[in-house]
């Protein structure tokens, strides 16, 4: 018994690759310089959009326009340049939920300033 | 059983290091180099967690702030360059373009190639900072940094050929706040930006010794992660700080 256990040791080497069963075992994905590029056009268009935009007399809506264009090239750098697109679950719900955190320490700490003493500053 | 126990952790013990193929950068604790890979991926994604939380806060300020003392905040962005700040965006968001290019080169095992991009990314990192430096020699020139010697004449008497409101005087000082977020967030920006372009160095370095074209792409990866959230940091701190209200 104890010599079946050893030489199954020898036989398959100190690693067992087939002993991965864990989840993040992605087939790798390779994206390539053309879907960079065409990514890096929508950062470019982006950021004459948010130039121009910052003129047009929009009132609160010049701030929430600025956000949502900085929110979509974000995440076109975090699916395509960062490879979140074509990264494992493990890391999506990872980069998701330090997003998520972020949007918490904003939404809890602002929703606390607006309802305190609010036009007293 | 405790016999067959006994045996097996042995034999994990003095297994030979030649006893199986496996590429040579990876680890002896990692099953095989894809797993290491994942690994190594989600300990630097853990990182620009902290990263995000990092200038999360600073975010934060510059949100209830720039809702406190909007006036000033309006003010304050006006005297940035828009030429600069674009200049610059486009030259980091190009950066970025060229290190993810850098990451395919690694991983089709082009050293020329490789080189060449981290190169790039490195020359538009001075770039970067070369303007960023314009930029701050300016506000120092205008007595619009902080402190004991800031000057706030310009934004109590607007120049007559500008279009910006007059300040009454407490709001004028406000804009001291606006400044010294503008010169935490960006000089923090910067910071990340230094230390890439250190890393950058040995990157290129070893790349040029042929390191990361053997199928070893986790340090050009992971560097690339890193490089592209100081960049994504720019995308949000542009807009914010210089297109507050342009018109």
């Amino acid at each position: 018994m104890a010599h079946q256990v050893s030489s199954a040791h020898n036989a398959h080497g100190h690693h067992d690759p087939s002993n991965v069963t864990n989840p993040e075992h992605v087939e790798h994905h390779l994206v390539t310089p053309m879907m960079y590029l065409a990514v890096y056009g929508i950062l470019m268009l982006g950021t004459a959009l948010t130039v121009g935009a910052a003129f047009l007399p929009l009132g609160d809506f010049n701030a929430v326009t600025a956000i949502a264009i900085a929110v979509t090239k974000a995440v076109f750098v975090v699916l395509f340049f960062m490879h979140v697109k074509y990264s494992s679950r493990l890391t999506k719900l990872t980069v998701a939920s330090g997003f998520f955190t972020f949007l918490i320490l904003v939404a809890l700490s602002l929703s606390d300033y607006i309802s305190r003493a609010w036009g007293q500053w | 059983m405790a016999n067959d126990a006994t045996t097996s952790m042995h034999s994990e013990v003095v297994a030979p290091h030649d006893v199986h193929e496996h590429p040579w950068y990876q680890r002896h604790h990692f099953e095989t180099a894809e797993q290491q890979r994942e690994a190594a991926s989600f300990g630097m994604w853990l990182f620009l967690l902290t990263e995000i939380m990092f200038f999360g806060g600073l975010f934060m300020a510059y949100l209830l702030y720039r809702n406190w003392y909007y006036d000033a905040f309006v003010s304050g962005s006006n005297t940035l360059s828009l030429f600069l700040g674009t200049l610059n965006t486009v030259v980091l968001i190009t950066s970025s373009f060229t290190m993810a290019c850098g990451v395919w080169a690694a991983e089709t095992r082009k050293k020329g190639m490789l080189l060449l991009f981290l190169g790039i990314t490195l020359f538009l990192g001075f770039v970067f900072l070369g303007i960023k430096g314009i930029e701050y020699k300016e506000k120092f020139d205008l007595n619009h940094v902080p402190g004991a010697h800031f000057d706030i004449s310009e934004f109590v008497n607007p120049p007559a050929h500008s279009h910006e409101k007059p300040l009454p005087v407490d709001m004028a000082n406000r804009t001291q706040i606006y400044f010294s977020l503008y010169f935490a967030m960006t000089g923090i920006h910067a910071l990340h930006m230094i230390i890439g372009i250190g890393i950058l160095f040995v990157l290129l370095y070893k790349a040029w010794q042929g390191v990361y074209t053997t199928g070893y792409v986790q340090p050009i990866e992971n560097f690339g992660l890193y490089w592209h959230l100081v960049d994504i940091v720019w995308i949000f701190l542009f807009p914010l700080l210089y297109l507050i209200n342009r018109h």
